[in-house]
């Protein structure tokens, strides 16, 4: 392997600091938490055997190869391994150089797989008005009953086949977007905190009612909200999938549009940006001009439930006459694993009158949404999504809390019309108003 | 290099004739991840890895190998801490997790028979509802394979009270490295029929034949526990007071020592709220009748007590006691936290020498400039002193193997064995003869040489023996 040939350099594998790289002792305690392994029982499927193909690219006995670039793309990036590693592995770290280093070296290279990464992560993603200008486009495709003409045609069949298979499960883009719901500085009668709000990319589109709950809720606890014009993708997109460099361009900008030395938190409501957002410093730690408000920035990045509990949020009045409604609660990884939140949204939940909170079976396992897992391994994400189905379904809840809009597609595609998906902060949000009319 | 290539692909084509598509693993990027098991600072390249699903492929595979003259390594999810399946020079390596059946649970004998791939916490798990218990709890139960448990003798918390793994062997289905399947044993409580080849096999740490299913015993669960946690000023303290509640007679199922350094790596893994200022912690866990776990308890709380126990804390309820024993489970992990390289040994001593042991590995921590943090099953007199170093360091990986011959010449000075529970493998085969007599050494040698002559089952380990068999 390594004896006669000559390695191409590595950019960012080699670059890691190596005791990230050997922190791994091996021990096998990640096996059982991951999904991928337990799926198929080889080790190179799971987190130690992946970080051993790593070491060994770092040491130059192995090299970056196709079959180790589908390996870094078969992980879901869940992080349940994190979670389960006593010897506190920095798996993000490994995980996010390992595909960058994949990248960099074009072991996956062919020319469909370069245009939709060129479209996606060059363009859509990060420039926001693009983003807007998508969203505005599928939102007409989606109303205009152009959509339903182009399923009754058959025209699809002239798509590549998993723009097709996707096309039915594409969400259903909001007619107005976040900046159009939330005014750039919002205030409450008495203010006790400030903090500046990150409306995401999905969650502006797709989901801005629940960027809308937060500001709400946020008002309601005496914060006073600033909310950036035309926000984009904060780049967890990116350094999920091999682009570190637009990552940290996206984080830049970002970084650009909060002052924030007059905030005292950034409150974020998505937990997959969430457990990107608070690594800014590892992002920029080369970059001079970024790294101290970086460091800052990552400090001050809130999970919207970790922030309630933190200044110990009003619980709601009980309303009068409600009945009981089962409600069951799906951690994103991204907030258990990525970011350790797992009790706070169930504070929040607890807190709300006529819910009956009904805890779910194996409620940290990953429903398969994974970023874009179920766009890049559609058959292991529907795997995943039908384990999860099963479980919610086994519950009788009819309504699940989930803080990803990731994880809410997923799921409510999963369930269909059985149970609906929302985000806790917009049930909080909920019984706030319902206070006020009852 | 010709010649051996060509050989490997005639055994590789004969391979995948007996397994099913991809149960026959060669590429480097499949084989890289079975160069090692938990063992820190040990790893070599395996040929191919093979993960046969049920006995007749494990026959048939030895035969192939046995033809090919090719050595087995077996292995389940390689969580051994011994290396003992770390693979061997040209060897296949033999992967039993896919075969994970749990095949009969007899309430009425009180026994499971199940495949060797199965995960020992799922045999608990099945005997849970049924009223029973499988007590061996080693750390990794949560993904180790029962049939590395059996092979390796593997031990756990609860060794004192309920022992460890060969008293819960009734019997056993062996490939023998010929390629014939044999059955060993049976459901009957007393069995005297020949030599109890079974017990020959449990510890043989896959090299004297591959078990492909055991039937164990199960016991009636206990109906209550009480879990007391007692922290000390001093690391003796900590170890007088485990031996004056055995000295009573007091067998609880767990008494579990944890020093400064490693209660300090599992807090910040585990937050389960264990004393971090302590010098030594010592988790104490009585089960059994109501009666019997309260008075137990109280008596160990007062032998703490006596021993000027800083503190002695009840575990708030069954939930915490849980969460506090999973929390120890993961000391040798978590100690991973401090410095790279994470060497754990497992020597045992009678427990009446535990001060003794316990002292000596301080000392010998100063004396090599080392550092050593120590936990352990004290109740078994069986202790982990754990150097925390850094393989890349060729200097201060010398001053480790001094230290380990020193912890070693120690443990046998005091009448007790170089490895618990852990096995010999590779890491400890350099020792062993330390601990034998000329004529038990050999005898382990005629053992292996009777049942594996041409030295086809994980060779080279527990003992080397002369080129001409081993090659």
């Amino acid at each position: 392997m390594s004896d006669s040939r000559t390695l191409t350099p590595l950019k960012y594998l080699g670059d890691l600091d190596y005791s990230v790289v050997q922190q791994c002792m091996h021990c096998g305690m990640c096996l059982p938490a991951c999904p991928t392994y337990l799926e198929t029982k080889k080790e190179r499927n799971s987190p130690r055997g992946r970080i051993a193909l790593m070491r060994s690219i770092a040491d130059g006995n192995l090299e970056v190869t196709k079959e180790f670039g589908e390996e870094m793309y078969y992980c879901l990036g869940c992080l349940a391994c994190t979670t389960a590693c006593p010897a506190g592995v920095n798996y993000p770290e490994l995980f996010e150089n390992a595909r960058a280093e994949v990248e960099y070296h074009g072991v996956l290279f062919n020319p469909e797989r370069r245009f939709w990464r060129w479209l996606t992560l060059d363009q859509i993603f990060s420039k926001p008005w693009m983003l807007r200008a998508v969203g505005r486009l599928l939102w007409l495709y989606q109303v205009s009953g152009v959509s339903w003409l182009v399923r009754k045609s058959g025209i699809l069949l002239l798509a590549p086949r998993n723009l097709r298979e996707l096309e039915p499960s594409t969400p259903v883009v909001q007619r107005r977007f976040s900046d159009e719901l939330i005014r750039e500085s919002e205030g409450p009668s008495v203010t006790r905190y400030r903090v500046g709000l990150l409306t995401g990319c999905v969650q502006d589109l797709v989901f801005p009612d629940v960027n809308r709950a937060t500001a709400d809720v946020l008002l309601e606890n005496g914060c006073e909200v600033t909310t950036p014009r035309s926000q984009g993708c904060c780049g967890s997109l990116h350094a999920h999938n091999g682009d570190l460099d637009q990552a940290a361009t996206r984080a830049r900008d970002l970084l650009d549009r909060f002052d924030l030395s007059s905030l005292d938190a950034i409150i974020t409501n998505a937990a997959g940006c969430g457990s990107h957002l608070k690594h800014f410093s590892n992002l920029l730690k080369n970059d001079p001009e970024y790294a101290s408000k970086a460091t800052e920035w990552d400090g001050k990045v809130k999970d919207i439930s970790e922030w309630l509990v933190e200044i110990n949020f009003r619980k709601p009045e009980k309303a009068s006459g409600s009945g009981s409604v089962k409600v069951t609660y799906h951690e994103a990884c991204h907030l258990c694993h990525g970011q350790g939140i797992s009790s706070q949204p169930r504070e929040i939940l607890k807190s709300l009158p006529g819910l009956e909170i009904v805890e779910l079976e194996n409620a940290t396992h990953c429903c398969g949404s994974a970023g874009i897992y179920n766009i890049t391994q559609p058959e292991q994400a529907g795997k995943l999504q039908q384990e999860k189905v099963a479980c919610l379904k086994k519950t009788g809840a009819s309504l699940v809390a989930t803080a990803n809009p990731g994880c809410h597609l997923q799921i409510q595609n999963g369930l269909g019309e059985s149970a609906e998906v929302v985000h806790p902060v917009s049930l909080l949000a909920d019984a706030y108003r319902n206070e006020k009319h009852s | 290099m010709t010649l051996l290539k060509s050989r490997n692909v005639s055994l590789l084509e004969r391979l995948s004739a007996v397994v099913a598509d991809g149960d026959l693993l060669t590429e480097s990027e499949d084989l890289i991840p079975y160069g090692f098991d938990g063992t820190a600072a040990m790893k070599n390249a395996a040929t191919c890895v093979v993960t046969p699903r049920n006995v007749d492929e494990v026959a048939a595979i030895v035969k192939i190998a046995d033809a090919a003259g090719v050595p087995i390594v077996t292995r389940g999810s390689g969580t051994g801490l011994s290396g003992g399946s770390i693979p061997v020079d040209g060897g296949i390596v033999l992967c039993l997790v896919n075969m994970d059946q749990i095949i009969e649970l007899d309430p009425a004998n009180l026994t499971i028979l199940c495949e060797t791939g199965v995960i020992t916490k799922a045999i608990d798990d099945a005997a849970h509802p049924h009223g029973l218990f499988y007590p061996p709890d080693p750390g990794s139960m949560k993904i180790s394979t029962i049939g590395g448990n059996v092979a390796n003798n593997s031990g756990g918390l609860r060794g004192l009270k309920y022992g460890v793994t060969r008293d819960y062997v009734m019997g056993m289905e062996v490939v023998l490295p010929s390629g014939e399947i044999c059955w060993l044993g049976s459901k009957c409580v007393k069995d005297v029929a020949g030599y109890s080849m079974k017990d020959l096999f449990v510890g043989s740490e896959g090299t004297l034949g591959i078990i492909t299913k055991v039937l164990l015993k199960l016991v009636p669960r206990p109906k209550a526990r009480r879990t007391l946690l007692a922290s000390f000023d001093s690391m003796e303290a900590a170890a007088r007071t485990v031996s004056q509640i055995i000295e009573k007679q007091i067998i609880p199922c767990t008494l579990e020592f944890l020093d400064r350094k490693t209660c300090g790596c599992v807090e910040d893994y585990a937050q389960v709220g264990l004393p971090t200022e302590a010098a030594a912690v010592v988790l104490m866990e009585s089960d059994g009748p109501e009666s019997v776990v309260e008075d137990e308890g109280n008596a160990m709380a007062a032998i703490a007590e006596a021993n000027g126990a800083i503190n002695v804390e009840k575990a708030k309820d069954d939930a915490h006691a849980t969460r506090l024993a999973t929390a120890r489970r993961t000391a040798f992990s978590a100690l991973a936290r401090i410095r790279p390289t994470t060497i754990l040994e497992d020597v045992t001593v009678p427990r009446s020498r535990l001060v003794e042991i316990v002292s000596y590995v301080e000392e010998v921590g100063r004396k090599h400039r080392l550092e050593i943090a120590t936990f352990g099953h004290f109740g078994d007199g069986n202790v982990h002193p754990t150097i925390l170093t850094d393989e890349t360091d060729k200097e201060e990986m010398e001053r480790v193997e001094h230290a380990l011959s020193d912890i070693f010449d120690k443990t046998i000075e005091l009448g007790g064995t170089i490895t618990g529970e852990h096995g010999v493998g590779l890491a400890k085969k350099p020792f062993l003869d330390r601990q034998f007599s000329e004529a038990s050494y050999q005898l382990l040698k005629q053992v292996k040489i009777a049942l594996d002559p041409k030295g086809m089952l994980n060779p080279g380990k527990i003992f080397d023996l002369p080129a001409s068999i081993d090659s």
